[in-house]
């Protein structure tokens, strides 16, 4: 027999404190952010319902020809998002839309600076490097426990769980591509007296861009698939379908909202993986 | 005018024992074997005067590129001076400055040119030329590229890519980016050893009979080169560098008729059965 050193329930007896300890002494801070998303949350919806669904189809289609320039890419868009107006299934589909817009930005805002401050020195990596492998092992289901305690249900919290599991690619490839720059060019950019600045801006970013990019894409994927785990707390959108066709076991209707995913995924990754290789 | 002083460069974390090592006559195999560090350049005291192109000539790891590096600090030197003195005849310590000073430096006097080109691909011809002005915050600069363009002979480039040019295309623009500045010395690493033997020669025609002739006056050329003949054509003096050391410095005529020693004369023996050859020029 093992001795055990540590007494059961220890390690999440702490992990359960933390948390009464921020609800009793936090609370109003959580509150505040909750508001302040919420805000946020209902002004892009409501956006992205005001607008005409004949509309959206259209400039989605539009962009993505824009993007791809291939007419395939547009008729996709514009028959696969038609197919999801017609099954019922706008307003959770622009649920969704908002969520991976929010998300996505708020992700990649955060990401590609910290990827930039991680590329600039080993320490700072090395501290931000077991955060991310934290925040991409630990299973999302884990972590809507303590984000239900903290910000109730709904598509407040749903949003912050994405945002979670959305930034550590955009904070990862912006570290690799940023560090990937060919040595001659940063030599080049100081030699001729760029300040560390110009050097990125003019230099190393630019350098880095399809890396970043590639970054970007990922965490709109990884967004599109967590909001719908996020609806296990109520977060909204094309998940809370998928949740009650499981609960009723209606197959049908489970099949139509995994369809409007697929669409909706397809649709993000080809706009947004344009005139890159297409061999990753 | 540039002039190093007991100039030296270790690579490694701790280079004082290897200094304390080379002060008491350790070759510098015996040093790396016995410390891991490596020591690059070795007591250098050269002195490149205005209007000079001063070739640097040494084989593969003799410390040549560490060497040049060390002029403009993208090595930052063990021990040692790097005095330059421009042309009101101020001089500086360029081991001694500041970050900002060295910016300064690096922005108005010393400008460098690379074995690979180092062309930002992102960046049209015209923009990389002018590179080195925008960073200064230099307005209209775009005058002053397109007029260096037609000094190399690119007029009408500047818009296209790097990844459309040709090699000894890439490095006139390598070139053009360094000669804009104005710049007191130039640093040309390795600058045609890249290139195909044809346009290489092409290349050193045009440096001696264009370039040299239009930007020299008023300049110091720094020159690194592996290629003794290359070092014989271009360089209005020599300096012979084997690891980390100088074997001789002279003019050509001095190298070719009185080779310090057996590593020089190796080299001039195979010029001689060329030039014996009518190969040479």
């Amino acid at each position: 027999m093992i001795p055990t050193i540590i007494p059961d329930n220890a390690i999440g007896g702490i992990a359960d404190a933390i948390i009464n300890w921020l609800l009793v002494n936090a609370g109003g801070f959580f509150d505040a952010i909750s508001y302040a998303a919420g805000v946020a949350v209902f002004s892009v919806k409501d956006f992205w319902l005001i607008i005409p669904p004949i509309v959206v189809i259209l400039i989605t289609a539009a962009i993505g020809w824009y993007r791809t320039k291939k007419i395939s890419v547009a008729m996709f868009a514009m028959v696969g998002l038609y197919i999801v107006y017609n099954m019922g299934l706008w307003e959770p589909l622009m649920e969704t839309v908002t969520l991976i817009t929010l998300s996505v930005t708020i992700s990649v805002a955060i990401g590609v600076p910290v990827g930039i401050i991680a590329s600039r020195s080993n320490l700072a990596w090395n501290i931000i490097k077991p955060i991310l492998d934290l925040m991409q092992t630990m299973h999302p289901f884990v972590y809507l426990i303590p984000v239900v305690f903290l910000f109730g249900l709904g598509m407040v919290p749903g949003l912050l769980t994405t945002i979670v599991f959305a930034t550590p690619p955009s904070i990862r490839l912006t570290n690799l591509g940023i560090r990937q720059v060919e040595d001659q060019y940063v030599e080049a950019g100081e030699a001729f007296g760029s300040t560390t600045m110009q050097l990125l801006r003019r230099v190393e970013i630019p350098l880095a861009m399809p890396s970043i990019l590639q970054g970007i894409n990922q965490s709109i994927m990884l967004s599109l698939s967590m909001v719908i785990i996020a609806s296990m707390i109520a977060a909204g959108g094309l998940g809370d379908e998928i949740m009650i066709a499981i609960q009723r076991l209606n197959i049908g209707r489970g099949i139509e909202a995994g369809l409007a995913v697929v669409v909706l995924a397809i649709v993000l990754d080809r706009i947004s993986t344009a005139g890159q290789s297409n061999i990753t | 005018m540039i002039k190093t002083e007991n100039l030296y460069k270790v690579y490694g974390d701790q280079p004082e024992d290897a200094m304390a090592q080379i002060e008491q006559g350790m070759n510098p195999k015996e040093i790396r074997d016995e410390t891991g560090s490596v020591p690059a350049v070795i007591d250098v005291n050269i002195e490149a005067k205005k209007d000079e192109s001063f070739v640097i000539m040494g084989l593969s790891g003799s410390g040549k590129s560490t060497l040049v590096r060390c002029i403009n600090r993208l090595v930052e030197p063990t021990k040692g001076n790097v005095y330059l003195e421009d042309s009101s005849g101020e001089t500086v310590n360029v081991t001694t400055l500041s970050s900002d000073a060295l910016r300064e430096v690096r922005r108005e006097r010393i400008s460098m040119v690379f074995q690979e080109f180092a062309l930002f691909p992102h960046m049209s011809v015209l923009e990389n030329v002018v590179y080195a002005l925008r960073i200064k915050g230099e307005q209209n600069c775009e005058k002053k590229g397109r007029e260096m363009l037609d000094e190399v002979g690119l007029s009408g480039w500047g818009e296209v890519s790097p990844s459309e040019l040709s090699g000894g295309m890439k490095q006139r623009v390598g070139v053009a980016r360094a000669f804009v500045t104005n710049s007191d010395v130039v640093l040309m690493d390795e600058p045609f050893s890249a290139l195909d033997p044809l346009i290489r020669r092409e290349m050193q025609e045009w440096f001696l009979d264009e370039l040299k002739h239009k930007f020299e006056f008023e300049r110091t050329i720094f020159f690194i080169t592996h290629d003794l003949q290359e070092a014989l054509r271009v360089g209005d003096r020599i300096a012979i560098m084997k690891e980390g050391q100088m074997v001789q410095i002279g003019s050509p005529q001095d190298i070719l008729q009185n080779p310090a020693d057996e590593y020089v004369q190796a080299f001039v023996q195979d010029i001689k059965e060329l030039a014996e050859e009518g190969d040479l020029f």
